[in-house]
């Protein structure tokens, strides 16, 4: 915007009405051509952050921790710990006598906590009623698209240990 | 008000200019969005292709953009 007119330049209303009722249609159709234009740049920008991420991505060092002792829940039990960082939530289930399994809590739709349902053998968000597979955390129905992180666990003894995560994004 | 028929030629080569812009970008929010969704899922070779295709889209865009401001230049010219 120009604050100051130069004396010799197109009278005072045409600074005020600068474009014809035929032409407005052109300014106004370029103009939203030109909003779209900058939404799809800020799409590809959002694109170019994603490849960026990836690039400069490392993969964390997980601890080894044990979990629980193996006696410690009975079948369709539960256990929440903390991994690999405190304030991680994940959910042990003893899924049979000799089988545990192991979760992020955290739903991959909006991060609401998962809980294990005993009776229709799967785990369940209750946001928005996501349901995911107890055999590999696949997503069963509801709004999630991505399976849960898994826990891989080994048996050392009589104490499950978790070693790292597996399907857990950046 | 009428519009003068090389004007209104004008306007349908613009309409038709933005229906494209907003195709290609509709698929350019559905590429972001499934690009994310693979990364958050630790599949990270997607990353790239998703870029790639994705500045295709904005390029397009881009010189749609560039046609719209041309036939609108060439309108107000007479």
């Amino acid at each position: 915007m120009k604050l100051f007119r130069r004396p010799s330049s197109a009278p005072l209303w045409q600074d005020e009405f600068s474009v014809f009722t035929a032409g407005e249609r052109y300014v106004n159709r370029r103009q939203f051509t030109k909003f779209l234009t900058l939404t799809s740049l800020a799409m590809f920008v959002g694109n170019l952050w994603i490849l960026a991420r990836s690039w400069f991505y490392r993969a964390p060092a997980y601890p080894r921790r044990v979990v629980a002792r193996a006696d410690e829940l009975a079948v369709g039990g539960t256990r929440i710990f903390d991994y690999p960082a405190a304030g991680m939530s994940c959910i042990l289930v003893r899924t049979a006598t000799d089988s545990w399994v192991a979760y992020s809590q955290k739903c991959t739709h909006l991060s609401c906590a998962v809980y294990y349902a005993k009776e229709q053998d799967r785990l369940e968000c209750p946001c928005h009623q996501g349901f995911f597979s107890i055999a590999d955390g696949a997503v069963l129905q509801g709004p999630p698209r991505r399976p849960l992180p898994r826990v891989r666990l080994e048996r050392l003894g009589g104490e499950l240990i978790a070693v790292r995560m597996e399907g857990e994004g950046a | 008000m009428k519009i003068d028929p090389p004007q209104s030629r004008g306007l349908t080569a613009i309409d038709g200019a933005m229906a494209l812009i907003v195709i290609l970008l509709m698929v350019q929010i559905w590429l972001l969005s499934a690009t994310l969704e693979s990364f958050l899922a630790g599949h990270r070779e997607a990353a790239l292709p998703g870029a790639v295709v994705s500045g295709v889209l904005f390029l397009g865009c881009l010189a749609l953009y560039l046609f719209v401001v041309r036939i609108d230049a060439e309108a107000r010219k007479g």
